[in-house]
């Protein structure tokens, strides 16, 4: 493989059930020496104690480390190599702020702990709340949101709340047909209807389109900028005039956010909300698909509804402010991801407000040095140029030549890299969305674009073997049809095939055989 | 400290291959007036070893639980986090990776995700879990979104014995949706069933309870779901899974949906994230499933292999009918998860519960023998949580055993009504006798020098 150790290929791992063996452990508890011995019958009502074991693989410490180990072998990762995801912003993750995250003080922090004991952590979310309203032009931020789509989720409940405080309820919010997925979603779940807004020709939100749509039952417009072609909306101020001409709100969907720190500010675009996701723009990794953090920023006058508690200033310290009347009310549990806010902090001291404005910098000309070098073999979805952190080229050509676009995504495993976004955004047929980030070399961009080309000429020349990529993967192609129609979403023992939670009679491995 | 690699040849290059000069030009299609100012009040660029000073200045100004001996509990436990965890889920392929769109290669964290869905159905009781949720509050609106969707009916029967963070949450998030929320009371400590029987209709989408309850107190779920099922609603817990040792998974006692917070597996407090929420529910609930589904398959060739299923449920495909909106969910949390229960065992699972359920029963006896202090629902089962009340402001006696060193646990003034006294003290696998003894004599010292403690001993106070 490319991009894993050698010595592994198309070796399976098997399920660390499938390792396990009865009495063997990894755990070792101390024996609660000087406390009374359990008396579980006193303790506890028959009808609540656990009558049956949990099946739970039985495991050496070292069986446990060897098969984690080699599952990771069996991933792809940025430490790896390169991942041009688009609109994901797969930039390399600092290690100083994993050090930093790891800090007793931070880790191993309780969330109830009187404010007198965090006085550093409630400073760090006013620092990080400081800075995050500087990058965006507006005045004030919750940390509650694990996530963008949490982000939007909040936004929208408080978008709601300004319109049902001014006696003015309203019921539909207006997205591009461009948006991500995750923005219709939580429209709905704010209680709101989706009306989509068509393209212009050149990829930007058609002004005509928009007016048509735009009226007084219209809480929100909810956009990218730069949107999810890679272009930046130059018409964003018309944009907001009109938006907030029949009083909605214009909110910021900021998983673009990079291509712009430091370089420009929704607020003075005139955007009312913005979530930002800290694990594309502030460069925490993102864990397989979690955690991240989807902070919301907003203009003075939503601020009375975010979230409560918020951090305030308490003389020479900081404390929590829970009385805030006209609060949403709570989004998460405790403080959202707090863990991933402290490596966002260091990112931001290390970057400093220069380095911010290089990071959007060296993003966008990575991006735009990247298509040129593609632009011969691949047609682009939407002419437009310069774009800004990613674009989006079209497989169409290759297509009539016999390898779609998830050939040439399966093509380029082979190659070493990850495959770019494929299929997104759907207004784009054949889609291939590229994000190379600021973090990545000239060589490597050359090196890429030399795969790409090559997979072109290839597809050209002779589609066949890009039908069969990826070869050299710990896997080739899967049957997701099957996974679907026949959902297996947990391992059985081989004694209950169907089973899917063991009988409570059952002790110990099962023996029985089957019925 | 900047992490971009380019030097000034390698950008003089790329411009000359865009045939420019500067890269501003490249910003052209911002407007001028939409330039952000020069002077935005941002840090300067610090070095590497000034980020970390920095920070760690930062964190030494918090007083931490491996500081403060902890009885603090409330949601987020100190339980005890093995080496080998974050050793294993640390590793850059888990930590560095994305979503797994592309199963060829990310198989790793497919499986791991399998083998964690594996481990969730086990522990609840359930059939089918999904790949986590945000955190133990957020899951629960999932759940009582999915009840909704499942019955058609708009109602929630909600226990006042649920923790007050996760029923505000469950406001929030209804003011979107199309939820009613019914408080049922707690009496002595636990949800009061006869109140559940009498408001539960045909208009009941769901009756929810936590298990053990915001008190610690064990709840009777059979009871309760015997009384949901019987109306036609579904029936909702949120369950402690590091008390899945000593406690029947709330899947066998009638639960159709069982949520909780992951934290106690294996993640650090984290000041309350990142964690994650585990949810997992029946076979015939899976199309309303919130969030990422692992399922099992084969390659062109026959090979076994792991990839994200059932993607129709999701945001981005569904869009406009999504039931759920989670995208980015808490995949390295729940990785640590599945290492911690592979390190733990069904033997470790067991011990640790055990010695939760010594550690808190010893604890309860020796509070409740400092003169002034009674247990509030001493006859109630616990596992590893109880609530003690106090002869002098909860609030004050818990900033004065800080003096001690002592996390002493959760006052309950605005929290619980008719608890203003109340103290809610956690002890998990962690906790010695010596620390107990140590939280016992530290209570008598702090209420006699507030002079309290003197009141009568009330008869209710037996031993255990």
């Amino acid at each position: 493989m490319p991009w894993a150790a050698g010595g592994l290929e198309g070796e399976a791992e098997r399920l660390v059930f499938e390792r396990s063996s009865p009495g063997r452990r990894a755990s070792s508890f101390p024996d609660g020496g000087g406390l009374p011995a359990l008396d579980l019958e006193a303790a506890l009502p028959a009808g609540f104690r656990r009558t049956g074991p949990v099946r739970l693989p039985e495991v050496s410490e070292r069986d446990l480390v060897r098969h984690y180990t080699r599952l990771a072998h069996r991933n792809y990762a940025v430490d790896l190599g390169f991942y041009p995801l688009g609109s994901c912003t797969m930039k390399y993750n600092p290690k100083v702020a994993e050090s930093a995250a790891a800090l007793p003080g931070f880790a191993r922090l309780h969330p109830a702990q009187p404010a007198e004991q965090v006085q550093g952590a409630l400073e760090l979310l006013a620092r990080l709340e400081h800075a995050l309203c500087e990058l965006t032009g507006l005045a004030a931020a919750t940390f509650q949101p694990a996530a963008g789509a949490h982000g939007e989720l909040t936004g929208l409940l408080i978008i709601r709340a300004h319109h049902e405080a001014r006696n003015d309820p309203r019921r539909r919010v207006v997205i591009p047909d461009a948006a991500h997925g995750t923005n219709p979603a939580s429209v709905r779940l704010a209680g709101f209807e989706t009306t989509t807004v068509a393209s212009s020709s050149e990829g930007l939100v058609d002004l005509d389109a928009l007016e048509k749509v735009l009226d007084t039952d219209v809480a929100a417009f909810m956009i990218t900028n730069p949107n999810t072609l890679g272009l930046f909306e130059r018409n964003i101020a018309r944009v907001a005039e009109l938006v907030h001409g029949v009083g909605g709100q214009l909110y910021y969907d900021g998983a673009n956010f990079n291509a712009i720190l430091g370089k420009a500010r929704p607020g003075d675009m005139g955007f009312d909300v913005v979530h930002l996701n800290l694990h594309k723009t502030f460069a925490t990794p993102h864990g397989g698909g979690g955690p991240g953090a989807g902070p919301l920023v907003v203009a003075e006058h939503l601020a009375d509804f975010l979230p409560a508690p918020v951090v305030v200033r308490d003389g020479d310290g900081y404390r929590w402010d829970s009385d805030r009347p006209r609060s949403i009310g709570r989004v998460h549990g405790w403080n959202g991801n707090f863990g991933i806010l402290v490596r966002a902090f260091a990112y931001l001291l290390a970057n400093g407000g220069e380095g911010l404005r290089g990071v959007a910098e060296r993003a966008v000309l990575n991006a735009n040095y990247l298509l040129e070098r593609l632009s011969e073999a691949y047609q682009l979805g939407y002419p437009t140029r310069p774009v800004m952190h990613e674009f989006v080229l079209s497989a169409r050509r290759q297509k009539g030549q016999g390898a779609r676009g998830l050939d040439i995504a399966k093509g380029l495993i082979d190659r070493g890299f990850h495959p770019p976004t494929v299929y997104f955004p759907l207004i784009v047929e054949e889609a291939l969305m590229v994000e190379p980030t600021e973090t990545e070399s000239l060589e490597t961009l050359d090196s890429f674009a030399d795969a790409m080309l090559e997979i072109a000429a290839q597809a050209e020349r002779d589609p066949h073997p890009l039908h069969q990529a990826p070869v050299t993967a710990p896997v080739g192609r899967l049957d997701e049809a099957r996974a679907a129609r026949t959902l297996v979403a947990r391992w059985h023992p081989p004694s209950d095939p169907d089973q899917a939670a063991s009988d409570p009679a059952d002790e110990g491995p099962p023996e029985k055989p089957t019925s | 400290m900047s992490y971009q690699p380019h030097t000034s040849e390698d950008v003089d290059r790329m411009l000359a291959a865009l045939g420019l000069d500067d890269v501003d030009q490249l910003f052209q299609p911002i407007p001028p007036d939409l330039r952000a100012p020069d002077d935005l009040d941002l840090p300067r660029p610090h070095a590497e070893q000034e980020v970390a000073a920095e920070l760690g200045r930062l964190a030494a100004r918090n007083r931490h639980m491996d500081e403060l001996t902890c009885f603090l509990g409330a949601g987020v436990y100190d339980h005890y986090v093995p080496a080998a965890v974050w050793y294993l889920a640390g590793r850059g392929e888990f930590a560095t990776s994305y979503t797994p769109y592309q199963p060829e290669m990310s198989q790793g964290v497919l499986q791991a995700l399998f083998e964690y869905q594996t481990l969730i159905s086990e522990l609840t009781g359930l059939e089918i879990s999904n790949a986590s949720l945000y955190d133990g509050a957020s899951a629960v609106a999932e759940a009582a979104t999915m009840a909704v969707a499942a019955t058609r009916r708009s109602e929630l029967l909600v226990s006042a014995a649920v923790a007050p963070r996760v029923r505000e949450l469950l406001e929030t998030y209804s003011q979107g949706l199309d939820i009613k929320l019914v408080e049922v009371g707690a009496l002595d400590g636990h949800t009061d069933l006869e109140e559940v029987r009498g408001k539960a209709s045909d208009q009941t989408a769901a009756v929810l309870l936590a298990q053990p309850n915001f008190f610690g107190v064990v709840e009777d779920v059979a009871a309760a779901a015997g009384l949901a099922h019987g109306v036609g609603a579904r029936m909702l817990v949120t369950f402690d899974p590091l008390t899945a040792g000593v406690l029947e998974p709330p899947g066998r006692l009638g639960a159709d949906i069982v949520v909780g917070e992951g934290q106690g597996l294996g993640n650090h407090p984290n000041f309350g994230g990142p964690a994650f929420g585990f949810l997992a529910c029946r076979s015939e609930d899976v199309r309303r499933l919130p969030g990422r589904l692992v399922g099992e398959t084969v390659d062109t060739v026959g090979r076994r292999a792991f990839v994200l299923t059932l993607q129709a449920r999701e945001q981005h495909i569904r869009r406009e009918k999504a039931t759920s909106n989670i995208c980015t969910n808490q995949t390295l949390n729940a990785i640590a998860a599945a290492v911690y229960l592979t390190w733990l065992g069904p033997r470790g699972l067991e011990e640790l519960g055990q010695l939760c359920l010594r550690g808190a029963g010893y604890a309860a006896d020796r509070l409740a023998a400092v003169p002034g202090v009674r247990l509030a629902f001493a006859d109630q089962p616990f596992v590893k949580e109880f609530v003690v009340r106090l002869p002098a402001d909860p609030a004050e006696v818990s900033r004065r055993l800080a003096g001690h060193g002592l996390l002493a646990g959760l006052p309950l003034a605005g929290l619980a009504p008719g608890l203003e006294d109340g103290l809610l003290v956690a002890v998990t696998e962690r906790r010695t006798k010596e620390d107990v003894d140590r939280l016992a004599d530290a209570l008598g010292t702090v209420l006699a020098d507030l002079g309290a403690g003197d009141r009568p001993r009330e008869a209710e106070e037996v031993a255990r």
